[in-house]
């Protein structure tokens, strides 16, 4: 068994209360923050933790909040993403239904090292059940003297509120989710200025992932050093994934960074295998955003080395071999699944999620699920695949914020991986309707992709 | 954009305001605005969808102009500016949920229920809609019901048929 962090716990009945949770030595973190201390002894040992933003970006934790401006008088805000919306990831879901005082401890502690007073927790309003039970965790810790005014006689007073969104995947980038607490549509804002210097209000503000805040408890009860020590180079601690897809045990696991990918797909402490006797045809690693790799690139790497689930490992290779850790969400597919049906689904949830600003991403989205919804369809043509790569080499780079990106990798990745299958759907229009492409050639990387037409 | 749906003006209930000023208050002076999403939710969890007539009271109460509601509830997909069934439900359509299932489960209630999606039935009760990816991936197929959002997970055409007798039977 590997080590627990977050989910220590998770089986112990009650761990959703205050009685029980403080029992099992919840609140140190608080206790020692506060009490011994100073805000920037934290941010320190943040920074030697070499925590990484488990939201998607994998930015060190540390340094985000090293660049909070603190001019006088003006108020600090921290704001924990809690918009988990990312098709794959359901990480956050899990740890606020079952430990939310994880998470009001972690922003407890991390609000006193950044000097804020207020601050919010914005999480996607259709967990309307985990607002209600954050709402409850909160109100338990502040009648034990957690929160509010003069928070263990320390001097230091918080309030902490939940802010419900409105159901919009672009609000988890956060200069959208600020907007969207002020009240506004979800607008990404272009940066700089970043929310370091002017988030919400116009306030210096940090924006961290649930899990990211939550991951402070540890590192203040064991130090940041200690921290370090779990995973592998520059990933270091656990990370919560979200294994989804045609597995036969999907869940929330917490797992140390390094693991060998096939460890955790095919071993019984993790996902047990694939579904149904099935064999694995492909995965997305870290969410829908990131590149798919065929069954082949996800257990090794191009050189034949075993891959691991780490930041680093992930992505070896680049988008020719590789994809990325992202936020965890490990989705597999089995030998029956398309992956151009597959493709043609995500393109659907980016073009009803692009929020409309950037030309390139508002049109471009929309593109790629016409022709991809054709070629499903069996009424594509063979220009198309080339068309789908244009289109997609033109949103990426080219928007304000990365939902455009997030738009565009995985049908480059399809093809890229998967061209015969689309091939496949255009050949065959009729029998591709019910009989599934089934194993790709997955053992061979396309090498070169024909483009109509460079700009 | 909006279409004005046939309707009635309606009178918030002075328990709403006071649901209202509770939420309020969480934001700095003269940032009340940030209220905005909340309120919709309360709004739509009392009267099932969220009106015109109810969006001007918000701007009203908010100090704020009623295009900046308008433009609020139409841009997140939470808020029905229509009414819906009594339960509307909303199933997971993300490419997770559809590796086990999903568009099966919507097939089945579009059979089920008689109804296009989008369409309410006729005795009220039932409303049904395909959603973007509801973060219970490793749960699927997954459904959720509105005003309270009760959750649903790793359905089945039977248990289906048995949430929509027990929802009948309430």
């Amino acid at each position: 068994m590997s080590r627990k962090l977050l989910l220590e716990h998770i089986n112990v009945p009650g761990i959703n209360t205050f009685e029980v949770y403080r029992q099992k030595g919840g609140y140190r973190a608080v206790e020692k923050a506060l009490k011994t201390l100073t805000p920037e002894e934290i941010v320190e040992e943040v920074k030697k933790s070499g925590l990484r933003g488990r939201g998607g970006a994998g930015f060190p934790t540390g340094m985000k909040w090293s660049f909070l401006a603190k001019p006088e008088g003006v108020a600090r805000y921290l704001v924990c993403n809690a918009d988990e919306s990312e098709p794959g990831t359901f990480k956050d879901r899990y740890l606020m239904t079952h430990i939310p005082h994880a998470l009001i401890e972690g922003m407890i502690v991390s609000s006193f090292a950044l000097g804020a007073k207020v601050s919010y927790i914005y999480v996607r309003g259709e967990m309307m059940p985990q607002i209600r039970i954050l709402e409850k965790a909160i109100a338990e810790a502040k009648a034990a003297g957690f929160l509010g005014k003069n928070i263990l006689g320390t001097g230091y007073d918080l309030e902490l509120y939940v802010q419900p969104g409105g159901g919009a995947y672009i609000c988890g980038e956060e200069t959208a989710l600020l907007e969207s607490l002020e009240g506004k549509r979800g607008n990404p804002r272009i940066k700089p200025p970043f929310p370091a210097i002017a988030g919400l209000y116009g306030c210096p503000t940090v924006v961290n992932n649930v899990e990211s805040i939550a991951a402070i408890v540890p590192i203040i009860n064991d130090g940041g050093e200690e921290y370090a020590k779990i995973g592998i180079g520059r990933s270091t601690g656990t990370k919560l994934i979200s294994a989804s897809g045609n597995l036969v045990k999907p869940g929330v696991y917490e797992i140390e960074l390094g693991l060998p990918v096939e460890e955790f797909i095919y071993s019984d402490e993790y996902c047990g295998g694939i579904a149904n006797g099935k064999r694995l045809k492909a995965t997305v690693a870290g969410g829908s955003s990131v590149p798919v790799l065929p069954a082949n690139l996800t257990l090794k790497l191009a050189n034949g080395e075993p891959r691991l689930m780490s930041y680093e490992s992930l992505s070896e290779g680049g988008f020719a071999t590789g994809t990325m850790l992202g936020s965890g969400g490990f989705i597999a597919f089995d030998e029956d699944q398309s992956i151009v049906r597959n493709t043609w689904n995500f393109s659907r949830f980016y073009y009803h999620e692009s929020c409309g600003q950037c030309s390139p991403c508002r049109e471009g989205t929309g593109w790629m699920e016409k022709v991809l919804n054709r070629i499903v369809h069996g009424k594509g043509n063979m220009q198309d695949v080339d068309l789908l790569w244009d289109i997609q080499r033109r949103i990426e780079g080219n928007t304000i914020c990365p939902l455009g990106d997030a738009a565009a990798w995985p049908v480059a990745s399809a093809i890229r991986h998967f061209r015969d299958e689309f091939e496949y759907y255009i050949n065959e229009p009729v029998k591709s309707q019910t009989v599934p492409y089934g194993m790709a050639n997955y053992a061979v990387p396309i090498e070169k992709i024909t483009v109509t037409e460079e700009k | 954009m909006l279409k004005v749906e046939e309707q009635t003006p309606v009178q918030l209930s002075s328990a709403l305001l006071a649901k209202f000023d509770d939420v309020k208050s969480r934001y700095p002076e003269g940032k009340q605005k940030s209220a905005l999403l909340p309120l919709l939710h309360l709004v739509q969890a009392e009267y099932l969808w969220v009106s015109t007539s109810a969006m001007d009271q918000i701007a009203a109460y908010l100090n704020i102009e009623p295009i900046e509601v308008y433009e609020v509830a139409t841009f997140y997909s939470m808020y029905f500016l229509k009414p819906q069934g009594k339960y509307a439900m909303e199933v997971c359509r993300t490419g997770p949920c559809c590796l086990v299932g999903a568009e099966k489960i919507l097939t089945h209630l579009e059979n089920t229920l008689g109804v296009k999606e989008g369409e309410v039935t006729a005795d009220g009760l039932f409303s049904f809609r395909g959603v973007e990816c509801l973060a219970a991936c490793g749960y699927g197929p997954v459904l959720q019901i509105s005003p309270d959002y009760t959750f649903y997970e790793n359905l089945t055409t039977e248990s289906v048929d048995k949430l929509i007798e027990d929802l009948k039977n309430k």
